[in-house]
């Protein structure tokens, strides 16, 4: 059964149709990544799947459940979005951890305030699992430093840590590595590439086409709010089908 | 007659001392208050309390004074404040809170407005609650925002109390010029620079302090 199906997903801003009509898929364990230029939509259906955004049309359902429906959930209570919002973690481009919080606390802040509205505050089995994630991101000897004392590949791997902590059936990343140099965007994407090999269920918005290629077991190409194209990712990276991929594509060649 | 100048100011300023201690408890709160309906979509708030603020700062708060303590005799023909000592305290007392509620409002504000959306964000989508994110979030990077420019205008209002003189609240400008009529002598009313100095020299050290103590993060 699919972890995951997205069906005629709709959202606009004023008069514009940002996404128009979007419907996918996705198996456990999958990584999907999604590419096309700026503007095309890809950060606004992680939004959407996030519930940063309402979407204005379409369903969502995970694990068979259906767990937004546009035609009667647009007006959802806070409480209501709150729990959609624990099936999906999003990784931000821009890191946004909390600044007056160490590592560990970033990772640690949003289980512990889960379990304490649950009645019974495991902290020490919380405290357990964030330092175990920590030290998969690679972080062991960071975790009391301060977000402003770590490196930007540091501070985007403490965010995929504080995501993971949440147990999400699928994880978002918007760009993980666009506000990275390229010196420390490698970091990122290996600790990335090993959730892949673990079988994380992840959707990727990047520009990194290569690492696209090489983590993905399918990518889905956008452009102007729909998906042109979606196939395994040596087919759309190597043989693209739909003349706008091929003119995609080619503006990244023509640049390397 | 040092001695005897000295008692009196402190009586004076101990005056001064309840009318700023007072402001801040009651200003505080209420600053925050006002700037959360101001920043709000609520029309039939955010309007008038824009309004109040524009009028509260754009006028001085010696003619709100004024205004406070006389207006209610004056259009209602009911001296709200009563003639005594404790009616003039009290009148000084809601002038000075609404005043200063109005800046720390626009302190608070621009607090608020300073903490980046992300952060609101990454807070929602580790399915945490708004309340959650305002205290566990949100709070202490505002807190540590608004501090440089409170303590600026508390050290302000420990200055700013003199101004109840005009009503007649006896603080301590007021107990150093009585030395002027009864012994013709200047120098007590002098002397009183010597308090506010010392009281805001306290302020500014505890300001540093706790400044210092937010600087852990950024």
């Amino acid at each position: 059964m699919a972890i995951l199906e997205v069906n005629n997903l709709k959202k606009n801003f004023g008069a514009t149709d940002v996404i128009k009509d979007i419907s996918f898929s996705m198996n456990e364990g999958e990584t999907l990544s999604i590419i096309g230029s700026s503007g095309s939509g890809k950060t606004t259906i992680l939004r959407c799947l996030n519930f940063l955004e309402i979407p204005d049309g379409g369903t969502i359902s995970v694990k068979g459940n259906m767990i937004f429906d546009a035609a009667k959930d647009k007006k959802a209570s806070d409480r209501e979005i709150k729990k959609k919002r624990l099936h999906f973690g999003l990784v931000f481009q821009s890191f946004n951890l909390f600044p007056q919080y160490t590592a560990l606390g970033n990772v640690m802040l949003a289980p512990k305030l889960l379990s304490e509205e649950g009645g019974d505050s495991k902290k020490n089995e919380i405290k357990e699992r964030a330092l175990m994630l920590l030290d998969k991101m690679g972080l062991s000897d960071r975790v009391d430093n301060y977000p402003h004392q770590l490196s930007g590949g540091q501070q985007q791997r403490v965010a995929i840590a504080r995501a993971l902590a949440m147990c999400p059936d699928v994880l978002c990343f918007d760009e993980p590595t666009s506000a990275l140099d390229p010196e420390l965007t490698g970091e990122v994407l290996k600790v990335i590439k090993e959730l892949a090999q673990q079988n994380t269920t992840m959707i990727i918005v990047t520009h990194e086409m290569a690492f696209a290629r090489d983590v993905s077991d399918r990518v889905i190409f956008m452009d102007k709010g729909v998906i042109v194209e979606q196939g395994h990712p040596s087919q759309i990276m190597n043989d693209p089908r739909e003349e706008r991929t091929k003119k995609f594509l080619a503006g990244y060649t023509k640049r390397l | 007659m040092f001695g005897t100048v000295t008692l009196a100011l402190l009586e004076g300023f101990l005056t001064t001392l309840k009318l700023f201690g007072l402001t801040l408890a009651i200003a505080l709160p209420l600053g925050l208050l006002i700037s959360q309906g101001a920043m709000s979509r609520i029309v039939v708030l955010k309007y008038p309390l824009k309004f109040i603020i524009w009028i509260v700062r754009g006028t001085p708060l010696l003619l709100q004074l004024i205004i406070i303590y006389y207006g209610p005799g004056i259009v209602m023909g009911n001296p709200l404040w009563g003639a005594g000592d404790g009616g003039r305290f009290i009148a000084a007392l809601v002038a000075f809170s609404i005043n200063y509620a109005c800046y720390f409002a626009e302190i608070y504000r621009g607090g608020i407005q300073s903490v980046p959306v992300g952060q609101y964000e990454a807070g929602y989508v580790l399915g945490m609650t708004k309340g959650q994110i305002f205290r566990k979030v949100v709070l202490l990077q505002v807190i540590k925002r608004i501090i440089p420019p409170m303590s600026n205008e508390i050290i302000t209002l420990v200055k700013d109390t003199s101004l109840a003189r005009i009503i007649a609240v006896y603080e301590i400008i007021w107990s150093g010029q009585s030395f002027i009529k009864s012994d013709g002598i200047i120098w007590p009313l002098i002397y009183t620079g010597a308090f506010y100095l010392i009281f805001s020299g306290l302020l500014t050290v505890a300001f540093h302090r706790l400044e210092k103590r937010l600087e852990f993060f950024r």
